[in-house]
């Protein structure tokens, strides 16, 4: 930028696709954080779930305990994987498909169509607000699970490496999904509609919501073709002691299937996007 | 780049939705540094030829220039030399006036100075309010400022003024010739033919998907549609008129058959533009088109197979 000044009539170059993108996150994540509607569904909507499940069942004892009440982990401890696991697909899949559904259908789209936005920084500016977003998201929910529910957190830097590449695979293929199903709603009125009960009965099929582990095979094997059993399945391995894997599916984590899944949905985010995008939607 | 070639150039332009054409055969070009006006009723096909120009619709057939450049391959760069007011707004209801042209601002390779524009679009008092919640005509001002806040060489507005005040309005035009004087060429389409009349320097008029006239705007029509009217009351009470192109010699002669006294309710009306865009778009819908007046100076294209032009919303 400084090189302008060395010319005498300044001929700028056009900003550079990332500059825009870059300029796009934070434009995205302002308007995010303005909007009511987002920040109750999107944003808190886990930490009202965390709260209630551990004030519903917490008398019930804890999960996994020994026939003698001993051992397990709390309702709290055992339910905040899984809400992570939402938080993933709340800010991308829930935020994105309803946010640019409404874009298409109240001109956003028309408009930013004839600018030279290029659409690949738009892109970058929604995938970078989720994740900001997404990031915000899990570390108040840990803050409040540790400092609030009295969680313990695991110490083991192999635990938070995994937590990190299934948290970052996990939101990118959620963003992906979420701009695909965009695509969806005939407007933008209807797209909460749409959205979330995708959203929920993934949710309760996924183990979120209900112990994946106690839910029939058929639910199981159903939930195995959605990306959030993987992510519920990745957060559970870091969150929850060892001995809990025996009770998972193939009684193991099977972290390489999580990375298997979530990259299959992440290219078929992707694609889907790519394909479905418009500016507008195109006469006939 | 300094070119003589017409900044828009439309030759034949042809669009249909289905089984609906609803521009069909229209040509017009527009030179560097000019205004030109597109008129017409709703559905007649004003926004279909503009939002063809901006490269957001195909066309179906026909030859369609704008700086240069076929709009349906038009890239970032092209995107960039054009500033689009769009007929609805477009919502970006949580930013500020000030925050949503600062960002639209960046994708510009010269952008205007922000508080500038906003100056120039009379915002300046609502700078720090959310778009949402403006008035209607407030939230236009912000469509105009997005749309000039890249320094277009060519400025598309489409309805620019609807749910403007008076004063709104005037304030509008006074933005509009700086940026004429600028040397911007504007594309505008307008229902209010007093905004045509004081920003255009021509003028086009579509129905039907046609263009039945063009022409500057004090010729629209030609001499025959703009020949004074003498009235008055005579005698007995009764309302007189006379077409004449010499007014004053008619009106003479009336004082002087009247002995020197006073004619009653005298008139000498010239037909406004207005009156003559009113009788063209009735004479258009009247007959059918491709015959005898419509698409005059279009080239002469006309075809009588074509049925009366029924209003069809595009």
């Amino acid at each position: 930028m400084s090189a302008t000044v060395l010319v005498a009539r300044p001929q700028n170059k056009a900003p550079s696709t990332l500059v825009l993108g870059l300029s796009r996150i934070g434009y995205e994540t302002r308007l995010y954080f303005r909007s009511p509607d987002t920040l109750l569904f999107t944003f808190f909507f886990p930490f009202i779930m965390l709260g209630i499940f551990t004030a519903a069942f917490s008398s019930s004892g804890n999960i996994g305990a020994n026939p003698d009440g001993t051992g397990g982990v709390s309702v709290g401890a055992y339910y905040l994987p899984g809400m992570l696991a939402a938080g993933m697909l709340l800010s991308g899949v829930q935020n994105l498909a309803v946010d640019i559904a409404g874009e298409k259908s109240d001109g956003t789209l028309k408009r930013l169509g004839g600018t030279p936005l290029s659409p690949l920084s738009y892109f970058l500016g929604k995938i970078g607000q989720v994740f900001v977003t997404a990031i915000l998201q899990a570390g108040l929910l840990l803050l409040v699970a540790r400092l609030v529910l009295d969680i313990a957190l695991p110490t083991e830097p192999e635990k938070w490496a995994t937590f990190a590449w299934v948290f970052v695979f996990g939101v990118i293929t959620s963003a992906f999904l979420g701009i695909a199903l965009s695509a969806a709603p005939r407007s933008g009125r209807s797209a909460t509609a749409v959205v979330a009960p995708v959203v929920l009965v993934l949710q309760f099929i996924s183990g979120v919501y209900l112990q994946f582990t106690t839910l029939p095979e058929w639910m199981q094997n159903l939930a195995s073709i959605f990306p959030l059993k993987w992510m519920a399945q990745g957060m559970r391995s870091v969150f929850l002691p060892e001995s809990f894997a025996a009770a998972e599916q193939s009684a193991s984590w099977d972290l390489p299937w999580v990375a298997g899944a979530l990259g299959i949905w992440l290219v078929l985010g992707l694609v889907l996007s790519r394909v479905t995008f418009r500016w507008i939607r195109r006469d006939a | 780049m300094t070119t003589t070639a017409p900044v828009v150039q439309v030759r034949d332009l042809q669009k249909s939705y289905g089984g609906v054409e609803a521009v069909r055969g229209v040509s017009f070009s527009i030179a560097a540094g000019e205004t030109f006006a597109l008129l017409g009723p709703n559905g007649a096909g004003k926004s279909t030829t503009i939002e063809i120009l901006e490269g957001y619709r195909d066309r179906s057939g026909g030859e369609v220039s704008v700086l240069g450049i076929d709009p349906h391959r038009g890239g970032l760069d092209w995107k960039a030399r054009l500033g689009i007011v769009l007929q609805t707004s477009g919502e970006s209801g949580n930013a500020t006036v000030t925050e949503l042209l600062r960002h639209f601002a960046g994708f510009y390779p010269h952008p205007r100075d922000v508080d500038e524009v906003i100056d120039a679009a009379g915002l300046r008092e609502k700078a720090k309010t959310r778009v949402g919640k403006l008035s209607g005509g407030q939230r236009r001002r912000v469509d105009v400022a997005l749309g000039i806040i890249g320094r277009p060489e060519l400025l598309f507005l489409d309805e620019p003024t609807t749910g403007f005040d008076p004063e709104a309005r005037h304030q509008f035009w006074s933005l509009i010739r700086g940026l004429k004087a600028e040397g911007t060429t504007i594309l505008l389409t307008t229902h209010y033919l007093d905004e045509a009349a004081q920003l255009g320097d021509r003028a086009g008029i579509i129905a039907g998907g046609q263009l039945i006239d063009i022409g500057s705007l004090d010729k629209l029509g030609g001499a025959d549609a703009r020949v004074p009217v003498v009235r008055w009351r005579d005698g007995n009470g009764l309302v007189r008129e006379e077409r004449t192109s010499r007014p004053a010699q008619v009106v003479a002669e009336l004082v002087r058959s009247l002995n020197g006294a006073e004619p009653a309710d005298l008139e000498v009306i010239r037909p406004s533009l207005e009156d003559v865009y009113l009788s063209l778009v009735r004479g258009h819908e009247a007959m059918p088109a491709g015959s005898g007046a419509a698409a005059s100076t279009n080239e002469g294209r006309s075809d009588p197979s074509r049925r009366i032009y029924k209003d069809v919303r595009a």
